[in-house]
């Protein structure tokens, strides 16, 4: 019984890692400028396959393939907002959030034109059986999922904590004019935080690939299940999504496996509304902070 | 203005002329097939194969020296995927360019949406889609025809396969679209009067990333074997978690399983996974007298020389549909009535989908004997005995 139980936790954490980096893109982005990135998922998309491009179609070496892909995903963000977002700076929030989902749109048609519709993936970062944890199998692909997903987390934490750029972001995320006031350059904080979460996205994509395989059309569920997790953690906490993110895959593999798997999305969408029910700045925002933002 | 007007009448009677002799000419020449193709749109994996098929088999009979010297023109729409495109395509080819027969949609939907139409022109549709109902009731439907196999079929060379190796006790997981659905009923169906037992009945969405827990639930169960039901990603994800789960139990597939593409990406975990296949994906191992090997070595091999890829299952089914056609006409002329009643007729016709057997009660005409039990060795299919 212990064991089935210890390979339903497992299941839910590997997908969990995903929605979790997902959410932190989100969260990214929406601290900075407020705009709810639509295109977050497509990020994890051009992660997974550019990756499969540079190992499997260039052949290069895994490091510089997955350098390049983190960079390539990273100016992709930059275009974004330098074509996209920048120009329409003064406009209505909920008009950016639907220039990025237009944008959301162009980029699957682009991956679609370049890649096709068939799903890629290719060898996991090492080779070898998964492991055995009381009877209970995990693969290593997974734990690499979770290590990823850690180690973003604590370079993330450093970033917005320790570094001058990470603190002029947190300041713009508390308020923007007077970020302005005391001279951090708005503009150039916007353009990061999307280069930032492009590269976050870029990195889970690269990481889920030899599990889930990628295909063009992946990036919709990713966004939403992400966008549940961070709105779930608290919208703009970072610890929140990661939690967030680990929730959702947790409960939805539980349910898979204790109710019924036809029942998983379900339940884990039921479980999310009622804790925003009583909560509804999330598991660890502050409603009065939230009142303050339109989103 | 009169030179205005002269110059436009003019021009209109030149037009009229051209028109009139286009269709003067190509009139008594040509016989016109109408095809149905999903070419873009969510289905468009099924109409871009189709396409191909129908008109590299039009340019080859046509350089072949047509139907006893008459060309043949297949006039392609795109029904970009929607029963309502469909609907106006037909009434279009209909209508507009006359056809006497129409091939296609590449949908089940589709194909539904046509058979009001079809009987009431009086006009033979040779579906390129699976759905049981498009054929069935047979009485309603009596002008419309398919050529894949039923999903039943392949349930049930699954379920006799099984039962010829002592299994009984089996777990199924699904994925949730049609495909998916029409599979988990033909197996909930079927599984009673073969014998079987589902002891465990799992679901799992089409861009899931992990199917650990739904095996894992199937595995505590006592399943036997593992069925799973689905195209795309999917079965290549449930490939590679059974592998690495190492359930001890065996992993069947369904007849969506037969792309190399999927050896490729499951990699080891595809090893000894089984799945009913039509012969297309393994002509090169059937036995040189098989009444399907050459045409299928012929069809592969041409298609692979023009598109440079695989025809795949699908461009199969355009195959078929489009020569059933061109069989009757060979034989009973361009007659609308004469065609249906000789397409009925068929027996024991090789095409890509098996061997057709068409009659008044069954216009699909092909059994569980349309598939081979196929197995992954060594990152290739083998047939298996």
């Amino acid at each position: 019984m212990f064991t089935v139980f210890l390979q339903f936790l497992f299941s839910g954490l590997t997908v969990g890692a995903v929605y979790a980096l997902v959410g932190m893109g989100f969260n990214i982005i929406y601290n900075s400028t407020s705009i709810i990135n639509m295109a977050q998922g497509e990020f994890v998309v051009i992660g997974g396959l550019l990756m499969w491009f540079f190992t499997e179609s260039v052949k290069l070496p895994f490091f510089l393939a997955a350098g390049l892909t983190i960079l390539s995903a990273g100016l992709v963000g930059l275009l974004m907002e330098r074509l996209t977002i920048r120009p329409l700076k003064s406009a209505d929030l909920l008009l950016m959030i639907m220039v990025t989902i237009a944008v959301s749109i162009l980029m699957r048609g682009v991956l679609m034109f370049k890649f096709g519709k068939d799903p890629y993936t290719y060898a996991p970062f090492t080779e070898g059986e998964p492991f055995t944890v009381a009877g209970a199998v995990i693969q290593q692909q997974t734990l690499w999922v979770i290590g990823v997903t850690a180690c973003c987390i604590v370079m993330l934490y450093i970033f917005f904590n320790k570094t001058m750029m990470g603190k002029a972001m947190r300041a713009c995320a508390v308020d923007t004019t007077a970020a302005k006031l005391v001279g951090i350059n708005v503009s150039r904080v916007v353009m990061i935080s999307f280069v930032l979460s492009a590269m976050v996205g870029a990195i889970g994509g690269i990481a889920i690939t030899p599990i889930s395989l990628m295909e063009y059309d992946k990036g919709p569920m990713l966004a939403v299940k992400g966008f549940c997790a961070a709105i779930m953690g608290g919208l703009g906490r970072g610890r929140g999504a990661v939690i967030g993110g680990f929730a959702i895959g947790i409960l939805e593999s539980m349910t898979a496996g204790y109710l019924h798997s036809g029942m998983k999305d379900a339940v884990a969408l039921v479980i999310m509304l009622a804790i925003l029910f009583f909560r509804p700045a999330g598991l660890f925002g502050s409603v009065a902070m939230s009142r303050l933002r339109k989103f | 203005m009169n030179l205005k007007r002269s110059l436009l009448l003019g021009m209109t009677g030149v037009f009229a002329a051209g028109l009139f002799a286009t269709t003067a000419l190509a009139a008594p020449d040509t016989i016109k097939i109408g095809a149905i193709i999903s070419v873009t749109g969510p289905a468009s994996f099924l109409g871009e194969p189709e396409k191909n098929t129908l008109v590299m088999l039009q340019d080859q009979i046509n350089k072949a020296g047509g139907i006893k010297g008459k060309n043949i023109q297949v006039i392609i729409e795109d029904s970009k995927s929607d029963e309502t495109q469909a609907v106006l395509a037909a009434k279009k080819l209909l209508e507009k360019d006359n056809v006497i027969a129409i091939v296609g949609p590449s949908t089940t939907g589709e194909s539904m949406a046509l058979v009001p139409i079809m009987n009431a022109a009086k006009t033979p549709l040779v579906s390129c889609a699976a759905g049981a109902p498009i054929t069935n009731p047979v009485g309603d439907r009596e002008w419309i025809f398919k050529t894949p196999q039923y999903d039943t079929s392949a349930v049930e060379a699954i379920y006799t396969y099984m039962k010829k190796h002592g299994i009984t006790k089996i777990g199924i997981i699904t994925i949730s679209t049609g495909f998916g659905d029409a599979g988990k009923k033909a197996l909930q169906e079927l599984a009673p009067k073969m014998g079987m037992t589902i002891v465990a009945d799992e679901k799992y969405g089409p861009k899931d990333s992990d199917m650990t827990t739904q095996l894992t639930k199937i595995k505590a169960a006592g399943a036997q074997a593992v069925i799973n039901w689905s195209v795309g990603p999917g079965q290549v994800v449930v490939t590679k978690n059974w592998h690495s789960l190492k359930m001890g139990i065996p992993l069947y597939h369904s007849h969506g399983w037969g792309s190399k593409k999927n050896i490729e990406l499951a990699g080891k975990a595809a090893e000894g996974v089984i799945a009913p296949l039509g012969r297309l994906v393994v002509w090169d191992k059937l036995s040189d007298t098989h009444p399907q090997k050459a045409l299928l070595k012929k069809f592969e091999t041409d298609y692979k020389a023009l598109y440079k890829s695989e025809p795949g299952t699908f461009g199969g089914h355009a195959y078929d549909s489009l020569m059933m056609v061109v069989e009757a006409i060979k034989a009973v002329g361009p007659d609308k009535k004469k065609i249906r009643d000789y397409v009925e007729g068929i027996k024991k016709m090789p095409g890509t989908g098996g061997i057709y057997n068409m009659s008044a009660k069954d216009h699909c005409g092909l059994d569980m004997s349309a598939f081979e039990m196929v197995i992954v060795k060594n990152g290739d299919w083998e047939i298996l005995k």
